[in-house]
Parts: C-alpha cells; structure tokens; sequence
C-alpha cells in the first residue's frame, strides 16, 4: 500500500506539469487583454504598450512561462494584475469559506442521502420508493439558483431566522458561522443528495440480490443489521465514489451557489479572474484544483481497499 | 475517533478565543457601521492607475482634493485654503489649509501635492489637456506652491476639482513617485477615512474606519465640496454580484445603502417599510454611447456616419435597459442633459428615427452591403441589451451586419485594435459614460476628434478639436456656451458617436437606519452619513 501511495504521489508531478503549460498557453491565446481592460476608456494605444510591458505581459510566451514556473518553484503563485496581492493570500482568503461550505453540504446530502438511497432500495417498487426516487428526480431538476431563493424568500425574509448573504468566519462564532451556511448548504446539497441517493440506491439493489444476503435474511438476522453492516458496506465503493467526485467539485467551486448567497469562495475568484483576465489567478487556482483532485482520488482509491478487502494495490 | 474529536474541539477552542481576541478591540472602536453594496468590487486601490469607478469612489473616501465640485458643479477649495489667479490667467497661487495630514501622521506638503498632480497629469486626459499649457509648478514653501501656465488656460480649477475617474487625489510624495504605469501598493491618503487593507478582500469586501484626526471645512457639504465629517465608525463596502441577493440584503436590513438599485426592483423597495429610493445628485449619472471606428470603411466618411443617426430611437433603448421612464429621458445633445453646456437643438433631425432612410444615405454615400463588425458584448448590463437593440435597427435597415458576440473582456481589448474589421477590428461597439465626466466638451473624452489622441475609434476633425480647446480659455459663461454651442453643431456634422439615451441610477438605502446622504452624480460619497441607531 505505501508503495502504490507513494506512485500515485509520484505520478501528480508529471499531472500537474501537463496541466500548467496546458492552463499557461490556452489563457494566453484566449481573447481578452489586461492591460486594456485596466487602461480604460481613455486609453491611447501607447498607454496600453506601457502597461503591457509593465505586466510583462509583451514578452514572449515562453519567457513568461518560465518566469511564472521559476516562482511556483519556490512556493510564488505569482501577484494578480488588478489587486497587486499575492494570488496565495488570495487563494486562502478563500479556503475557509469554500471548504466550510463543502464540508456543510456534504452533512446535508450524506446524512439524507445515505439513508434514502437503502430505504428505496429495502422498499424497491413500493410507494416509499417512488417518493424517495420522484425526490430525487426534483433535486436534480431544480436549478441551485431557483432553490436558493426560494430558501432565502422564505427563511430569511419572511421568517427572519437566518441570513439572506455572506459568510461569517469561524473567528467571527461557530453559530454565526453555521448560521450562514445552513440555507446555502441546502439548496447546494439536494442537488447532491438526489445524485448519491440514486447511486446508493442502485448499488443496494445490486448487493441485495446476492446469495449471501440472501443467506443472512434466512439466518434471522435483523433487517438493519443485515442492510447497514452487511448490504451498505458492500454497496459503499460506487457511493464513495461518487461522494469523492462531490467533495472535489465542491471544492473547485459552485458558483451559481456562491453568487446567489454571496459566499466568497474559490469558484467566484475563478470566474471574477477570467472575466477579467487575471492570469497569475487563474492559473495558481487551476493547479491548486488539479492538486486537489488528483488528492481526492488518492483518498479514493485508498478507501476502495479498506471497503472492500478483495482490492488491494 | 477519539483523536479526531479532540483535535476538533481544540480547533473550535481555538477559533473561539481568536474570535474574542480579534474583535473585542474591533468592536469597542467600531459601534457604528455603515455598510453599502456598490455597483463594482474594489480590485485596485490605485485611482490613478485604473478608470474604474469604483478606484474613484474608494479614492474619495481615504484620499483628499484640492478643490472639488459644488452641488451646482462649481469647484470649491477643498484641502486649498486661500488661492489667486493673476490678472492674465496665467499664474496660479495655491496656498494648503491647516491641518492635513496623512494617515500615518505625517503632514501633507506641496512636494506632495506637486509630485501627485505630476503623475496624475501624465495619465488622465483632462489633466493632460491642463497640463499641455502648465510650464511649471512651482514650491514656494511646504505650504504654499504656483502653478504657471503657458496661456491663460480657463479650466485650471475644474480640472483640479474634477470627478469620475481618474481623480486628482493628493497622496504621499513617495507613493505618487510610482510611474502612472505601475500601481502604488499603499493606501495611505489625507481623506476622512482610513482603508483597513488587511481585511481587504478582493471580490467581497472592503473596510474603512474613520480618521479621528481628519479636520474638515467649516462649510456644509455640497457635492464633492463643503465638510467631509465621517460621522460612522467604520464603513463596509460589501460586494453582492446578484442584483437580486443585494436587494434581499438591503429589505432585511443586512446591508444600509445599494448604489445603483436595478430599476426593475425598485417597485418591491418602494413597498418595503424602511426603505427609501434617492435619485443622485442634479445630474443624470449615466448616459449611452454608440462608438463608429473611425478610421474604417463604411464609418470612415462622414456621410455614414450621419445616416446612423436614423437607426436611433432612444426610447426603445431607454426601455430595454432603464424601464421606468422616471429614470430616463431622450437626450440628443454632446453634452450631458440638464447641465449648462447642453445642447438638444437638433433632436428632430437625429430622433428621426427611419430604418429605411438611413439605408438610403448609406448607399447615396457608397454602402454596397458590406458586412459592418458590432462588437456584441454579451454580459455587461446595460451594454448587452443596448446592443441587442441596434442590431435589431440595422437588420431593420438592410444593413449586412457581422455581430461578434464576446464578453466585455474581449470587446475592451478588441476595440483598441486598429487594424481593418476583417483582420480583427471592428466598426461598432456599444458603451455607456458618466454624466459628470461629460458635462464640457473638455472632459468629455468622446468628443475629442484629435486622431491618434483621440479616444478609441479615433474620431479625426481638426474644427472640431480646435473648438473642443477653446472652449479653455473662455472667459465667462457666456462665452463657454458659445462655443460649446458651437462644438456641438460641429459634432452633428463629424458624428463622433451616436448618443443612445440619458438615465439616473438611484440609490436605495434603510432610511430607518441611516440619514445624512451627500445627493452626487458619479461617485457616492460616505461623509455626513450617519447611523440612526
């Protein structure tokens, strides 16, 4: 196991070369320039020379790369163009907010879901079913935003129980922080609780067709002995699967979520920098997100082996 | 597990007495809190680097003028106590007031206000007009300098006193050293607040405290003049980019003041107890541009450039993009509506709207159908919509129009190109400009006809440019509207662009909670407001 943990580990350098030239060369041949949009409406031709060459942004592709490849070796991402802050402080003024609302929506959709997904699949063609899974086929359908503001209409207009927008730091109070992230969480997390439910569900009807729950059933086992430790736990690498998708796109940034709530994550920095063609943002927050998916799916892949102990690496 | 719940418990420990330990100071100094969503996030705090708005309104609350406009836009000193202009209008005597300082304690000096007004009048435009006549500016003592002109050049103080951007704030001399090309990494000013920059954070807030030692006018505020009195301890320019979540914010109170409240929302906040609509200052805020490139076929004679004016109907733009006709009103003047300079004279002949005439003059002037390149911007309100409806007037007309749909990125850098439509330039694009920063033809950067000067499109019409710099050295009212009376009868005839209507953005804010608002055009200004609770 330490051996293939240590070649995964390996293996993420080379990823996350291809993805720097990758990122580095498709920002630079996209349309947009900076130094216009910085130089306004009033700009003379010149003007925009002079902040171009300013940026360095009027050197050659590769001198540029090489500048920025010479700073991630020594742990610079670089300083955006319009703020002029280092891109690490702007990544991690971020962190906190992207990964509290991570963490939130995965307590909503695992701890609903779960539960749904073998409740429809121990009651397959029953009512109970169908209500679980005409759920879930609404959780997929509505749009975050449509939910998000409903949520906000109702719970923080109307009943005034929690706030419309903005995220509270946990410095600012656990609660106040919690208070922030409830409605948000919601409307991200039936979206991901309709799709591990359906998944759950699937993978339980498959595992409970098997002889040996068939044999446990026969033995008199309880019903929740037999669905939770045999069933679940043999159903689990499909569910972990896809709750390890989750968790990175969670990360990598939800922005319809973030907007409508007004959560500064990560995924609006993204949007925000490539509308404006922030290229030291964008591209420290591209490989910051190949780096945390290729760490996802290390955890993954690992955890496949303590589920099931037919894997093993 | 049980690891686990340890490590967590200290961590919520942890964040407990951080929390307690980073606010308790915070709030003892912090009881009133002001805080406004803006139309824009602060990205860049340097007001002489960037046009952005939003640069300028953060300029004006940490920073300091020299003069600044009156409600009725007449400069009023502002950190200028006495001044004298000699009799030929070519030696200009500053002297500084008592009692200004910076934020870090030290005082403010004309090598400050020399070394400032230098790297301002490198960058903006209307500061490079003043300064193609300044010969010098002169230090007499730390607080008294002079500025000699060339000629008896007439628009010295309002430049000086000028709003939108770029603003001619008064910074350190060490900041303001900076080449106008690169951006000053401090935000230390003189102004009636001070920027907390480490709790800056770009793309969702910035905060500001109020300077104890600020020492404002004696006089009551009017525009960006009179007494600048922060009367809030801290104020939290808090950025919501969904128009709807903002609106939400401010009905349950989370927010005290929305600058630009969409007009499509504005009958739900009427209804909503506690709230209140202000519009602006005496001017209208905004109005809308349509930008011909100048140097190009068909838009290269000005024949052509005139049969557009048929393709305008600024109601039907006026209702795409603003709504309530409260807010917008037909505007077919050079010069901003409703100020002194305006001139609406010739609305029948470039309101006449009348698609198929104006393909007529086209043809009559050589138009053989080929294909004219609209930069499209495709998410910008209200430039996307604006769009939208003149290439539905030019489809109307006949015209082969080639729509390039882009984000407004993408139009920015491509409008400066200049090379050919078909070898990536363009023939038309869409904008919108602030009502103060067009209220003369010198400062309105979209008349000037100065070629390669000349704003993007690059107008190129020696009469017009000429009568665009002596509306300068005009001696007196009069004689100003002469000539920009004058410029604009000349502008009819050059089309530098087409003006697609003139509207007001109000302000939304919880009169429940605040009072005291400075009525301004342009950039909102915090001093004076005050929190009711």
């Amino acid at each position: 196991m330490s051996a293939y943990i240590l070649r995964r580990l390996l293996a993420t350098f080379p990823v996350m070369a291809v993805v720097a030239i990758f990122v580095f060369v498709l920002l630079r041949l996209a349309p947009g320039d900076p130094a216009a949009l910085i130089a306004g409406d009033d700009a003379t031709a010149a003007d925009i020379a002079n902040i171009r060459t300013r940026l360095g942004l009027d050197l050659p592709i590769w001198h540029q790369f090489v500048i920025w490849i010479g700073g991630i070796l020594q742990g610079d991402l670089g300083v955006s163009i319009f703020s002029n802050l280092p891109v690490t402080r702007l990544i991690a003024q971020r962190l906190e907010p992207t990964l509290m609302l991570a963490l939130a929506t995965l307590i909503v959709a695992v701890s609903l879901a779960v539960p749904l997904g073998v409740l429809a699949a121990w009651k397959a063609k029953s009512l109970v079913d169908r209500i679980v899974m005409g759920f879930s086929v609404m959780g997929f359908a509505v749009p975050v935003f449509l939910a998000g503001y409903v949520l906000i209409y109702i719970f923080a207009i109307q009943l005034r129980w929690l706030p419309v927008q903005g995220y509270k730091p946990l410095a600012d109070g656990f609660w106040a922080s919690i208070q922030s992230l409830v409605l948000p969480a919601i409307a991200l997390g039936t979206a991901y609780m309709a799709l591990i439910a359906r998944i759950t569900r699937a993978s339980m009807l498959e595992v409970l067709s098997q002889d040996y729950i068939r044999t446990a059933n026969s033995k008199g086992l309880a019903t929740e002995r037999v669905l939770l430790l045999h069933a679940l736990k043999n159903a689990a690498v499909p569910i972990v699967t896809i709750i390890g998708i989750g968790i990175a796109l969670l990360i990598s940034g939800v922005v319809i979520t973030e907007t409508v709530f007004n959560i500064p994550g990560l995924g609006r920095l993204t949007v925000d920098a490539v509308l404006k063609r922030d290229y030291p943002i964008v591209q420290g927050l591209i490989l910051v997100f190949a780096m945390t998916k290729v760490f996802i799916n290390l955890m993954v892949d690992i955890s496949y082996a303590f589920l099931d102990p037919r894997i093993r690496y | 597990m049980r690891n686990i719940l340890t490590a967590f418990r200290a961590v919520l420990c942890a964040s407990a007495a951080a929390a307690v330990v980073a606010t308790a100071p915070a709030q003892a100094a912090a009881e009133k809190v002001l805080r406004a969503t803006m139309h824009a996030d602060l990205r860049v705090i340097d007001p002489i680097w960037t046009t952005q708005t939003i640069a300028g309104i953060h300029a004006m609350l940490i920073y300091d003028t020299l003069f600044g406009l009156d409600d009725d836009l007449v400069p009023q000193p502002q950190m200028v106590g006495d001044y004298s202009v000699s009799d030929d209008g070519k030696l200009y005597s500053f002297t500084l007031r008592d009692g200004l300082r910076f934020h870090d304690g030290s005082p403010v000096t004309t090598d400050d206000v020399i070394t400032s007004l230098q790297r301002w009048g490198a960058k903006d435009q209307p500061a490079k007009a003043l300064f193609a006549y300044v010969e010098k500016l002169e230090k007499v003592d730390d607080k008294t300098f002079k500025m000699i002109l060339k000629a008896p050049y007439g628009m010295v103080l309002d430049t000086l006193g000028k709003t939108g951007t770029n603003v001619p704030v008064i910074m350190r001399a060490e900041d303001a050293a900076t080449d106008p090309n690169e951006q000053i990494t401090t935000a230390i000013g003189s102004g009636p607040f001070k920027m907390l920059k480490d709790e800056w954070v770009p793309g969702s807030k910035a905060v500001y405290v109020k300077n104890e030692d600020y020492v404002p006018r004696d006089e009551p505020p009017s525009g960006f003049a009179g007494g600048k009195i922060p009367k809030v301890d801290r104020l939290e320019l808090v950025w919501i980019p969904d128009p709807q979540t903002a609106m939400q914010a401010l009905i349950a109170g989370e927010i005290d003041l929305l600058e630009q409240a969409p007009i499509d929302f504005l009958p739900i906040l009427q209804g909503t107890p506690g709230v209140e609509i202000m519009k602006t200052g005496s001017v209208d805020s905004h109005w809308g541009v349509i930008r011909l490139n100048h140097l190009h076929p068909p838009f290269d004679k000005p024949e052509m450039r005139q049969a557009m004016y048929h393709l305008i109907n600024q109601e039907d733009f006026m209702r795409s993009t603003v709504g309530d006709p409260a807010y917008y009103r037909d505007c077919h003047s050079y010069i901003t509506c409703g100020t002194p300079y305006s001139d609406d004279s010739r609305g029948e002949i470039i309101g006449d709207y009348d698609p198929k005439k104006a393909l007529e003059k086209m043809k009559a002037a050589g138009y053989n159908g080929e294909p004219i390149t609209v930069l499209a911007a495709t998410d910008h309100h209200p430039i996307a919509p604006a769009t939208q409806v003149l290439l539905n007037a030019m489809r109307e007309a006949g015209l082969n129009v080639d729509a390039q749909s882009l984000d407004w990125g993408s139009v920015v850098a491509r409008r400066s190109k200049k090379e050919a439509p078909s070898e990536g330039g363009w023939n038309i694009f869409v904008t919108t400009s602030s009502g103060t920063a067009s209220v003369n033809p010198v400062i309105n950067t979209w008349l000037g006809a100065g070629c390669e000067k000349a704003n993007v499109g690059w107008p190129c019409d020696e009469e017009l440019d000429a009568l665009s710099a002596e509306f300068a050295f005009a001696r007196s009212v009069e004689e100003r509207k002469e000539i920009a009376r004058k410029v604009q009868e000349r502008a009819y005839e050059v089309v530098p662009y087409l003006n697609w209507g003139q509207w007001t953005q109000p302000i939304a804010y919880r009169a429940d909670k605040i009072s005291g608002i400075v009525p301004v055009t342009g950039l909102p200004v915090f001093w004076n407001i005050d929190k009711n609770e």
